[in-house]
Formats: structure tokens, sequence, C-alpha cells
């Protein structure tokens, strides 16, 4: 179980790259909308969710590649 | 009921009561003055957001988004800090007072017409002030009540404080509509929307007057008399990567998947009902109001139940069952309001037109109604309504509206409960869960910041990720028939793969002496 945990981290980083890289392409599309609210959803999404997501996925994905979250962790 | 109480823990079960009253009383306020912003969206945007003005339209978006999502985080932050130096007592008690101050005076700004451009600045940094005393709040009554709780039993203590978000709604819906039916519907919008809002500091000042009795939190308290204190709780908890682990680890595994499944089955459960199936507006808010008000005890029993069995299995329970059967509960509401499907009674069939020309225009407009009747009792209203001028005429403006028979009606508000149901498992137990999972000295910022994120990010962009989802699938449709197979499902998409994601994570890593917790360990 613990290396499954390990191991996962590669799967959580890789998924903060993901994410990052789908959210921030639509909500440039939508930053460039000609709509008021499709332009500031996509600030948040940009500046709120993305930061937030990426960043903790990945960081969360290193601390389990590095043990943290191991029994002995 | 009370299990055996450690040492430390001497808060007697009167105390205890009064605890609960005092910190639930005070959050249930805040969130019925979070909630009647939104409940009254629309009046709020002829006073103050008109918009043919631009600028007014902006900050008209901006407070929608801004307080829900940016904001609260910050809150959580800001008093989070507070809490965990100068105490829990008197930081929420903070929080009530800018939060029902707020309120108050949203309920004072002159209109649109009145101050011109202030007014929209004016409600835009006030509702910004609600955001950040909403982020403070909960943390704070949580932490409050916890450490006032037996060790063992805080998953029902603090359960209390769970239903007051689905409460707040609940009170701020009747305060609106006891106002509109007492005033009338003319005198409601021109100037008794304001009621609400003024009512707050009524609300608030007793809350204030409960609170400000109440004693510190006993587990502060005995920090605070032995030097124990946090200097900087901002560094601790997350300069630290002893508890930043610890809090990423609430965030993606517990949270973040809490956070959308409470707003698919409390927001966009609604959304869905009233936009994809239109059923009538009246009729779609009984139905969520019933099946909230059927589920809410079942908060105070999974939060109880929590104590026995363990927080991680009833919230990942809930994330299960909401992946596995949000799309056939969807399809089966879909299905029920679907006239395709429906034997129309064609004798009962009612058409009229009417075709006038608009006061100071040039212009006619033509209104077409159809009122149909399906055998199952379903009734039907499409409304069409196209402006034409000299030269052309305008895209025709359709507006439909399904009313379902009271057997429909019921199915419909079971579905619907089943996904409360699913809220109050992880909403339940998850204050308890976040208290355990950090220490005293820096339990308020710790526990605030994820719950914030996971609920206000993740869970309050439910709707609006949902719905452009939900767009992309039609507009491909569009293009080419086809494409996407139930395009109306579409939007499910993201809370079953964000709840998907936090329930692999929480069973595969909140592992670590969870028991240990629920018995005060980390204190």
């Amino acid at each position: 179980m613990n290396a499954l945990k390990k191991y996962l981290g590669v799967v959580w980083i890789l998924l903060g790259l993901y994410v990052g890289y789908d959210r921030i392409t639509d909500s440039l599309t939508k930053i460039s909308s000609d709509k008021l609210e499709d332009r500031v959803f996509g600030y948040v999404v940009l500046l709120v969710l993305v930061p937030i997501v990426v960043g903790g996925l990945i960081l969360f994905g290193k601390y389990a590649l590095d043990g943290e979250y191991t029994d002995e962790g | 009921m009370l299990a055996a109480r450690t040492p430390s823990q001497t808060t007697d079960s009167r105390t205890l009561l009064s605890v609960i009253s005092a910190s639930s009383v005070g959050t249930l306020i805040e969130w019925y003055d979070f909630y009647i912003f939104g409940s009254l969206a629309a009046i709020l945007s002829s006073q103050f957001f008109p918009k043919d003005n631009p600028t007014a339209a902006l900050l008209s978006t901006l407070a929608t988004f801004a307080a829900g999502f940016v904001v609260r985080p910050f809150g959580a932050l800001v008093f989070g800090r507070l809490g965990d130096l100068v105490g829990r007592k008197y930081t929420f008690l903070v929080t009530l007072v800018l939060m029902g101050g707020s309120t108050f005076l949203i309920g004072l700004i002159p209109g649109y017409e009145t101050i011109g451009f202030w007014a929209p600045l004016l409600v835009l940094i006030l509702r910004l002030v609600q955001g950040l005393a909403l982020g403070g709040e909960y943390g704070g009554a949580a932490t409050y009540v916890a450490e006032h709780a037996p060790v063992g039993r805080r998953g029902y203590y603090t359960s209390f404080i769970q239903t007051t978000a689905t409460l707040g709604l609940f009170v701020s819906l009747g305060v609106i509509l006891i106002t509109r039916e007492t005033l009338g519907l003319d005198a409601f919008t021109s100037w008794g929307w304001r009621v609400p809002f003024l009512l707050s500091i009524l609300l608030v000042a007793v809350s204030i007057v409960i609170r400000l009795r109440m004693a510190e939190s006993p587990l502060f308290a005995k920090l605070k008399s032995e030097g124990k204190v946090s200097k900087n709780p901002l560094a601790e908890s997350f300069g630290k990567k002893q508890n930043l682990k610890m809090v990423l680890l609430a965030l993606f595994g517990a949270t973040a998947g809490q956070g959308v499944i409470w707003y698919t089955g409390q927001f966009y459960a609604l959304s869905f009902i009233q936009n994809a199936c239109n059923i009538e507006f009246v009729q779609a808010n009984t139905i969520v109001a019933i099946a909230l008000l059927i589920a809410t005890p079942f908060f105070v029993i999974f939060g109880g139940l929590s104590d026995r069995i363990g927080r991680k299995n009833i919230m990942l329970a809930g994330m299960a069952l909401g992946v596995l059967t949000y799309r056939p509960i969807y399809q089966k509401m879909y299905e029920l309001a679907d006239l395709t499907q429906k034997q129309e009674l064609g004798e009962q069939t009612q058409i009229s037109t009417t075709r006038e020309r608009p006061a100071g225009s040039a212009d006619f407009v033509t209104t077409t109604t159809i009122n149909k009747v399906f055998a199952d009792g379903t009734t039907a209203n499409e409304t069409t309504r196209q402006t034409q001028s000299a030269t052309d005429s305008s895209k025709p403006e359709v507006k439909k509206t399904v009313t379902l028979s009271t057997g429909n009606a019921t199915l419909m508000m079971l579905l619907i409960l089943i996904q409360v149901l699913y809220v109050t498992m992880v909403y339940g137990p998850i204050a308890a869960f976040l208290v355990e999972l950090f220490p005293t000295r820096i339990r308020y910022t710790s526990m605030s910041l994820p719950y914030h994120i996971g609920n206000g990010v993740f869970g309050g962009l439910t709707p609006f990720i949902a719905t452009a989802l939900v767009a992309t699938a039609t507009k491909a449709n569009e293009a080419t028939a086809g494409t996407v197979d139930k395009p109306y499902l579409e939007g499910l998409w993201y809370p079953i793969l964000v709840a998907g994601v936090c329930f692999i994570i929480g069973l595969l890593y909140i592992t670590k002496s969870e028991s240990d917790r629920r018995s005060g360990a980390n204190e």
C-alpha cells in the first residue's frame, strides 16, 4: 500500500499538469469572448481555480512521491 | 448519549447545549445574510446594476463571482489567523458583526437612479465584506463547538453547525416570501426587498448578545494559559511541510469532493430542473425545498454515526454514490419532464395569439401561447414572443414551462432527496474531520482554508462549469448532429471527476490513525 501511495504521486503530478493545460486553454477562449460573464468566468478559472488545482496537485503528488503520506511518513 | 471525557473537557451538557445554540444560530444568520443576496439577485440587479450600463454590469458579475470564490478563502486566512492568535470567541464575533453590518447597509443603499455609479460600487464592496466574513465564520463555529464537545462525540455535536447552511437558505427564502406576501408584489419590488436585509441587524444583535455570554473554548484557553498559542499561525499552517501536507490532503481527499457533491445536490439540481427540464418556478423550488427539509436531520444522523464508524467511511461513501449514480438519476429526472415521451391529450390543447404595439414603439409584438395537457396529468405552456418591424422580424423568444403531475413531482422530489442525502453524508461529518486533522494551536487557520477552497471554489464553480460543459456539448450537436449523446448530462462530468479523484485520494491517503484523531490524539 505504501508503494502504491508513493507511485501514484506521479499520477497526481501529471493530473495537475493536464488540468492546468486543459483549463488554461479553455479559459483563454472564454476571456476572448464577447460576453462579459464569460470573460469574468474565464479570469476566475485562470487566476483562482488553475493555480489551486495545478499547484496543489503537483505539490500533493510530490509529497506522495517523497513518502510523506506513507504510514511511516 | 455523552461519552467519557478526557480531563481537559469538563463542559457539562447544559453548557454544551448553549455553545451549540450560540454557534449554530450565529452561523445560520451568516448563511441567511449570504443567501438573501442571491435569492434577491433579480431585484438587486434592477435596483443597482442596470444591464445597459457596462460598468454596472461588470460590478454585478464581479459581485457574483468574487464574493463566493475569491474572497471566502481570504476570509478563511484572515480570520483563521486571528482566531488562532486571540481566540475563537472574539474572532467569530467579529465575523458576525461584519456580516450583519454589511447586510444591513446593503438594505440602506439608495438605488442606481439616485446615486448613480456609487450604488453598484458600494453593493460590491459590502458583498465582498460578506464573503470575507463567511470565510471566517464557519471555521470558528466548528472549532468552538468541537473544542467544547467530548472527545468521541465531536461528529454528533458539530453536525448541528452543518445543518445551518441548509437552514439559512430556508430562513432566507421564508423571510423573502413572507415579506412579499405581506407587502404585495409592487411594494416589495419598490422598497420591500430592503426588509430582509434590514432585518439582519436584529438577528445579528440577538446572536451577538448570546455569543458575548459564552466563554472562550476550553482547549484554546488552556493553550493560552500555558503560553503555547501560535505566534504565526499562517507560517505554521502553510509554511511547514508536516502541516501543509495535511492541508492538501484535506482539500484533495475530502473538501473538494464534498464541495461538488454539496453544490450538485442543493443547487445544480434546482438549476437542472428549471433549465433542462423547464419545470415551473414555484414547483421547482417547492420540490427542492421539501427534499432539503426531509434530508436536514440526516446531517446530525451521519455526524453522529461518524463517531462510531469513522468520518472517512461515510464521506467517501457519499462521494462514491454520487459518482456512480448522478448520470442515471439525472437521466430519470430529465425523462420525468420529457414531453416527447408523454401522451398529449390533443382535444385539451389551447392556442391563443395576440399582436400588439408597445407604447412609443413602431414595432409589433406577436405572442403565441400554447397550453397542453398530457395523459399523466402533466401540463405544459409554451409562449413564443416575436418582435416584427416594418422591414424584418427578430428571432422568436420561446419560453417553455412544465408543471408535473403530483405523482411525477413526488418522484422528482425523491430523486433530489437521494442527492441531498449524499450531501448529508459528505457534509455532516466534515467539521469534526477537519477539526481533528489539525492541532489546536493552528486549527482555525488550517481547517478554514481547505474548507473554503473546497466548498467555495470547487463547489461554488459547479453550476458555472456544469452549465459551460452543457453549452459546449449543445454547440457541438448544433454543428454536427449526434456528436454528443445526451448533452444535458454533460455538466455532471465536473462533479463526477472531482468527487472521483477525491474518493481515490481519500481512500488511499486518509489512513493514518483516524481513530486516534477521533479519540483526541491531535490536541
